[in-house]
């Protein structure tokens, strides 16, 4: 077949008038477009309304089919089960106790734990929970690891707040209109999160991968530090995320690098949990002022000597 | 005679409602990103797009050449992508169709295909940069699939706009 052109306005002059301004708007349009990005280059949190607004509207469009969804995701894990029925039992029965055993240890540490906080009267923020909703939707052809979450400034949803499920931390707060808002999820590329190895306290941190996993950095150069299996969990530094979450788990070391999948799957969960957003408690050290006139003075046992 | 009447203003809507096909079709492209799914990575190739393009093929004239404003206007509110990058991406992809169309001296099935291969793997490419400039981060290896998916399923959104057009004659 031969080309065939574009359309030809003939001699009409009104008709070719109308093209002419076609291509003024469509290029004009383009220029606003470039105009919009580049706003957002510089604030990338300037149209967080705009998406906090549509997430509003969408969101409850998602949400009718999420259960459906759900529990579809898992009819394989159920014929799974149902196939491994008997090897998975013994499995399970070791692992339980083992587990059990553990857990006793665990509950000992705990209360040794809690009595230790009562002696150095450390007082923790306790952790509440702002809201529990579902997730209901994610960016599906976007390279960002968006997800929609149900809730919004109603809940007291704010931008920055961390957001963890049962199993682990999920990612945090991005924009929040009044009933939806919408979660970074662990695995984009642009969230990092501080952590440390639960095995020797190793701080490092993680980047998401945009495919699922993450990729965990040591914060001690030159040393190689982790191990297949390794759990981390959030250290609380520089705030956003409170400590001692369930992050990810290694499956791949490379060198200094390695890679790891979080625990929490956003896919399957049910619900997921908003806390606010952590503060680092501020240590009340001594100020040089006031030690130094304590220096000055003799010891009230050396003061009465001859 | 207002029988008449009433039944030429009856078939005057239905032809309105029909004309509308089109717009719809991408629109539902575009809305399909509700999917009440949570995807680890980009798993969806850009189905409002692939439909736009095939509508383009088929049928040159019926997008005005200023038709990516609205249409990526819409997409970027819906799919999450910076706003204003598809208004923007859209727009060049069809200013090129419109200019490649007007040097080409031949055109079949399979170079339309190769101009949707092009102008899928640029928008999505274009896109991640946006992203990137606009606070992602970069990705490469996850995109391929998208990239695949989406020429793959290219020839299929033809069909689709083909027999959508069909429907959108019949009056």
């Amino acid at each position: 077949m031969a080309s065939e052109g574009s359309k030809r306005p003939g001699f009409s002059r009104r008709a070719r008038f109308g093209l002419f301004a076609g291509y003024v708007v469509a290029i004009t349009g383009a220029l606003v477009g470039a105009g919009l990005v580049i706003i957002a280059i510089f604030d990338p949190q300037g149209f967080s309304s705009i998406r906090g607004g549509m997430s509003d509207i969408t969101a409850p469009i998602s949400s009718t089919g999420r259960g459906a969804v759900q529990s579809g995701g898992r009819i394989d894990d159920y014929i799974a089960n149902w196939w491994n029925a008997g090897r998975q039992n013994a499995d399970l029965r070791a692992e339980l106790d083992i587990a059990r055993r553990r857990l006793i240890e665990a509950r000992a540490t705990d209360l040794e734990n809690r009595r230790l906080r009562e002696l150095v009267n450390l007082i923790e923020g306790e952790t509440e929970t702002l809201a529990t909703a579902r997730l209901v939707n994610s960016s599906l052809t976007s390279t960002r690891r968006t997800a929609t979450l149900f809730a919004g400034r109603n809940q007291g949803v704010m931008s920055g707040q961390p957001v963890r499920a049962a199993d682990g931390l999920v990612g945090r707060i991005i924009d929040s209109g009044r009933t939806a808002s919408r979660v970074l999820l662990l695995t984009d590329r642009s969230n990092i999160v501080p952590v440390r190895l639960t095995r020797d306290g190793t701080p490092a941190f993680t980047t998401g991968r945009g495919d699922g996993s993450v990729e965990v950095r040591s914060l001690e150069a030159g040393r190689n530090s982790f191990e297949e299996g390794d759990v981390l969990v959030t250290s609380g530094t520089g705030g956003i995320y409170p400590p001692n979450v369930p992050v990810a788990v290694i499956i791949q070391v490379f060198g200094d690098t390695a890679l790891a999948t979080p625990l929490a799957n956003p896919a399957a969960l049910d619900f997921a949990i908003v806390q606010p957003a952590y503060e680092p408690p501020v240590e009340e050290t001594e100020s040089p002022e006031d030690v130094a006139p304590d220096d000055s003075e003799p010891a009230p046992g050396l003061s009465e000597t001859p | 005679m207002s029988r008449l009447h009433a039944a030429d203003e009856n078939l005057a809507l239905v032809r309105a409602q029909l004309s509308l096909i089109p717009s719809a079709s991408v629109i539902a492209g575009s809305l399909l990103c509700l999917m009440p799914l949570i995807a680890q990575a980009p798993l969806l190739p850009p189905i409002a797009l692939m439909i736009f393009l095939a509508w383009r093929f088929l049928r040159p004239e019926i997008w005005p050449i200023w038709a990516g404003l609205p249409f990526g206007l819409f997409d970027d509110l819906i799919t999450g992508s910076p706003i204003g990058s598809g208004m923007l991406l859209w727009t060049i992809i069809l200013l090129t169709l419109d200019y490649a169309v007007n040097r080409a001296m031949w055109r079949d099935y399979w170079i339309d295909w190769l101009a949707a291969t092009a102008a899928l793997t640029f928008y999505i490419m274009a896109d991640m940069v946006l992203t990137v400039l606009t606070g992602g981060g970069w990705v490469f290896a996850p995109l391929l699939p998208q990239i695949a998916a989406a020429i793959l399923l290219f020839p299929l959104c033809l069909r689709l706009c083909a027999r959508l057009d069909r429907r959108r004659l019949t009056l």
